[in-house]
């Protein structure tokens, strides 16, 4: 209980200080759409080759980016976490009696939130764009669901691995080093049967894929059982971040 | 029952860096006692361990009766913690860093809401409440840094050095607030300092500690009154001469106290105004020129120079340098120095 308590008020200290910088509102907003701009024009001529699901590269495309944009978002998360240790804020969360696991938790939770909130604003303005869910409500809450999976689980990493490395240079460059190549190796922005067969055998087990394809799969109306292993394998990979960063944040503290 | 016991403390960090090597102390419920010490003598460090921040290598210690590594948690109710470095959010109002340090301590509803008016006030903040943190100058930082290791009311708390970098008006502000503290709200406090003055002026009793032990303890003025007479500072005119001089006057000195560092003699007397025109004669005989000389009552630095052999500053601007060579230069990353 106290655990709760602890992490919601975490998480509100969290959210105020996101909706204290309008500029970074601004942007959260507005880099999805222009994503969405960019790609869909970029990848016009790919569309018509017809192997995209849906018809149009658009339709295919949008559940793709909600999930981009959670991966984006949340994959630096842990620099927040680098800033409140050098400015003394753990320390002195850790000399009171709060829950050990609410820090974290609660960071990870507004990683979920916010990546879900770009999501929301992805599926509007991609409605406005001509884009249908298949099933009206189960579609796009189902797509919200996987990116506050993926954005949940790479903000536990994050997380960690800034709790590991300690610096802020070494978390951007494991980041930046991962994040792209994860991203092209899914189906994010291009369907399966138009990579080469290497390709598509990496992305089974790519976490960033089965983020993708469970958020399409839910968006396009796929077989229910195959989006049903895609939430369950994002799921366990969520709870592998978790506990890596659980395990980080214990190492934190032992060290000290 | 006392507020805080240690036992034979000792820390030494993944490094190998011996941070305390076996310290022993304790405090009694309502007093403010003293660590000083120069920077990097270890302070910090015996700080962390008592707030549960940090396990100790060796040794044991008790805040309030319970042993702070067996049941942390227990501890950290019963504890305010005010860190060496400011530790506000200054993302957030005074009013909301004060409100969630009461909620991480159990405290809601009304009675956190009154307690925190009630902060605000006594350390004048309540016009600047409701504006970000980012926007209050340093004695301000400071003063909402105390009232949010007090929200809870806790009977006990560390004031690890609260004036550092603070402007002579903050600290003057910050030492009533601390003796207002302990002379009305019967809080103990543990202060570490590396301001003699600060020392001298707060705490009822205290430990000098140099390079992770304790070199002296007791009442300022106990520790004054031991060094008994007046303290002769001869500051020489050539640093070559130094040796020469030491053997001078101490053969005059038949046995008493003659400390060399740098230019500068320091010589224990029983009367400075009898001893100055012997001691002057002597070194003009030797031929050795004088650049300067006084004498005065022990001070605190006496007291120090006396416990380690050499001089506060010597040792605060060593221990400075060195935790600057243990950073390693870095820029960024976390703020864990080991030789805190």
């Amino acid at each position: 209980m106290k655990a709760v308590r602890d992490t919601l008020q975490l998480f509100l200290r969290e959210l105020r200080i996101s909706i204290r910088m309008p500029i970074w509102i601004i942007i959260s907003i507005i880099q999805p759409l222009i994503w969405l701009l960019l790609f869909s024009q970029l990848f016009r001529v790919v569309g018509s080759l017809g192997a995209f699901k849906g018809g149009s590269y658009l339709q295919f495309l949008a559940p793709g980016l909600a999930i981009m944009s959670s991966l984006f978002s949340s994959a630096y998360g842990g620099m927040g976490l680098l800033r409140d240790i050098e400015r003394g804020f753990v320390d002195r969360l850790l000399a009171t009696p709060a829950s050990r696991g609410a820090l974290i938790g609660a960071r990870v939770l507004h990683a979920a939130v916010t990546v879900m909130f770009q999501a929301v604003v992805i599926l509007l303005m991609s409605f406005l764009l001509g884009v249908r869910p298949e099933h009206w409500i189960v579609g796009p809450l189902l797509v919200l669901a996987s990116a506050g999976l993926l954005g949940g689980a790479f903000g536990a990493a994050s997380n960690g691995l800034a709790l590991l490395a300690g610096r802020y240079e070494i978390l951007m460059a494991l980041m930046n080093f991962t994040i792209l190549p994860l991203t092209f190796l899914s189906t994010m922005i291009m369907a399966r049967p138009l990579m080469p067969t290497w390709m598509q055998a990496i992305t089974r087990f790519n976490p960033v894929d089965w983020a993708v394809t469970a958020a399409r799969d839910s968006f396009q109306g796929g077989p229910a059982g195959e989006v049903g292993l895609d939430f369950l394998l994002l799921a366990a990979f969520t709870a592998v971040c978790w506990s890596l960063a659980a395990r980080a944040f214990g190492r934190y503290r032992a060290r000290s | 029952m006392n507020a805080i016991e240690v036992e034979d403390l000792g820390k030494t960090y993944r490094n190998g860096v011996e941070a305390l090597r076996g310290i022993s102390f304790n405090v009694e419920e309502g007093e403010i006692f003293g660590l000083l010490g120069p920077n990097g003598a270890g302070k910090s460090t015996a700080v962390r361990i008592l707030a549960t921040l940090s396990a100790p290598t060796s040794g044991r210690a008790w805040v309030a009766g319970v042993d702070v590594v067996a049941d942390p948690e227990a501890v950290r109710r019963r504890i305010g913690y005010v860190a060496q470095a400011s530790s506000v959010d200054i993302q957030a109002t005074g009013r909301e860093n004060l409100l969630l340090q009461g909620h991480l301590q159990d405290l809601s509803g009304p009675e956190l809401h009154r307690r925190v008016d009630e902060l605000l006030e006594r350390f004048d903040l309540a016009d600047a409440a409701g504006r970000m943190v980012e926007g209050y100058s340093g004695g301000m930082r400071r003063r909402l840094d105390v009232a949010m290791g007090l929200v809870h009311r806790p009977r006990l708390l560390f004031l690890d050095e609260p004036t550092t970098g603070l402007d002579p008006e903050s600290r003057a502000v910050m030492w009533r607030e601390v003796e207002e503290l302990a002379d009305e709200g019967g809080v103990s406090v543990l202060l570490t300092t590396h301001y003699l003055e600060e020392a001298d002026r707060l705490s009822r009793r205290l430990a000098i500690v140099d390079h992770g032990l304790i070199v002296a303890r007791g009442s300022p003025d106990e520790l004054k009154s031991a060094l008994r007479g007046d303290r002769v500072t001869v500051e020489l005119a050539e640093e070559a001469d130094l040796e020469r001089a030491r053997e001078v006057l101490a053969a005059r000195s038949a046995g008493g106290d003659v400390l060399a560092e740098g230019s500068t003699l320091h010589v224990q007397v029983s009367s400075g105004a009898r001893a100055v025109p012997g001691i002057v004669a002597a070194l003009e005989e030797a031929g050795i020129g004088i650049a300067q000389i006084a004498f005065n009552r022990p001070s605190l630095d006496d007291v120090y120079l006396h416990a380690t052999g050499h001089s506060f500053e010597a040792a605060d601007a060593e221990g400075a340098l060195a935790a600057a060579t243990a950073g390693g230069g870095s820029g960024s990353g976390m703020s864990q120095e080991a030789g805190r």
